[in-house]
């Protein structure tokens, strides 16, 4: 099935308004699910057996600095389709709920997303640091991140001898 | 020598005439430039020939100190744990561009030099450095520790 069709599904599950499809000239078709029924969705779209996403490949966090997006590749080993599901979050306050209850391989791509990016994941059992160290400040990946001059008196750049940027 | 032949010679050089054909050292591998020192460690290179022939998998054990790859922020109390645990005489060698000044990773996560860490004795250069550079840069290291005192450095 192609994201379409899964759309459709979805929608006469949920609601017309509660999924739509973007379908990008260039990249996979998306399913962009409301916030607030990503858990929902998720259990329904692995345990409908004509769907059986059996598994979260990957869970990204993408910052496009007007608004942030949790980003789910899925795929079905029974059935051989796969599957984008997209969330868009407030960029000031970006929370989700967390999708390790449903697939156990979202644990640490749920804490990676949350230590680069800041997004919080509610439910997660354990939403760690999981990349940088544990008292790090800031989320490295948001496009506002400034960089701290040093860390612990280790200075975090390097005098550039031939004359660059830091020279 | 025959019966009741000798010779003299001073007590540091011949210490450290010993200590510099024996250096077991402690790999602390992180990156890719691995690769050239399983490369130097091999029958080809052969880094045995300088009396460097045992890679000791624990640094109580361990003269030489080689900080193989880039060492990051979240990685840098374990280089500095692993130093403190080894036993004097120990060195240092920073192997590669990121282990002597961070490499090409200009950014956050990346310690741009294992020197604000670890004292080190000797950097080797290259991206990663070629298995002649790792050979003169031990026979560096033991030319310094030819040259060093005997006890406290």
């Amino acid at each position: 099935m192609d994201a379409r069709e899964i759309a459709e599904r979805l929608q006469a599950k949920f609601g017309g308004d509660s999924v739509t499809v973007t379908a990008p000239a260039v990249g996979d078709a998306a399913v962009v699910v409301k916030t607030a029924l990503l858990l929902d969705v998720c259990r329904f779209l692995k345990s409908e057996p004509e769907l059986g996403f059996d598994y979260l490949r990957c869970v990204s966090g993408v910052d496009l600095k007007d608004r942030m997006e949790s980003v789910y590749h899925l795929y079905s080993m029974k059935v051989g389709h796969g599957l984008v599901v997209k969330v868009v979050l407030d960029r000031a306050a970006p929370e989700v709920a967390s999708v390790e209850s449903v697939w156990k391989s979202a644990n640490w791509f749920e804490r990676e997303s949350y230590d680069l990016l800041g997004i919080r994941y509610t439910g997660h059992p354990n939403l760690e640091r999981v990349m940088m160290p544990r008292d790090w400040v800031g989320h490295p990946l948001r496009k506002d991140y400034v960089e701290a001059e040093s860390y612990h008196g280790i200075p975090t750049s390097r005098p550039d001898p031939v004359g660059g940027k830091d020279a | 020598m025959g019966t009741g032949e000798f010779f003299t010679t001073k007590l540091a050089e011949v210490v450290n005439w010993a200590r510099k054909y024996s250096i077991f050292q402690y790999p602390f591998v992180t990156a890719c430039c691995a690769m050239e020192y399983m490369s130097v460690m091999g029958s080809h290179f052969d880094l045995a020939r300088f009396g460097a022939e045992i890679p000791r998998f624990t640094p109580r054990q361990s003269d030489m100190l080689i900080v193989v790859g880039t060492v990051t922020f979240k990685n840098a109390p374990v280089l500095r744990k692993v130093w403190e645990q080894m036993t004097e005489p120990k060195w240092v060698v920073a192997f590669g561009a990121c282990a002597s000044s961070g490499g090409f990773y200009d950014n956050y996560a990346t310690v741009p030099g294992i020197d604000h860490i670890v004292p080190v004795d000797v950097y080797i250069p290259g991206c990663p450095p070629r298995p002649e550079q790792i050979l003169d840069g031990l026979m560096k290291l033991q030319e310094k520790i030819q040259n060093g005192p005997l006890l406290a450095r």
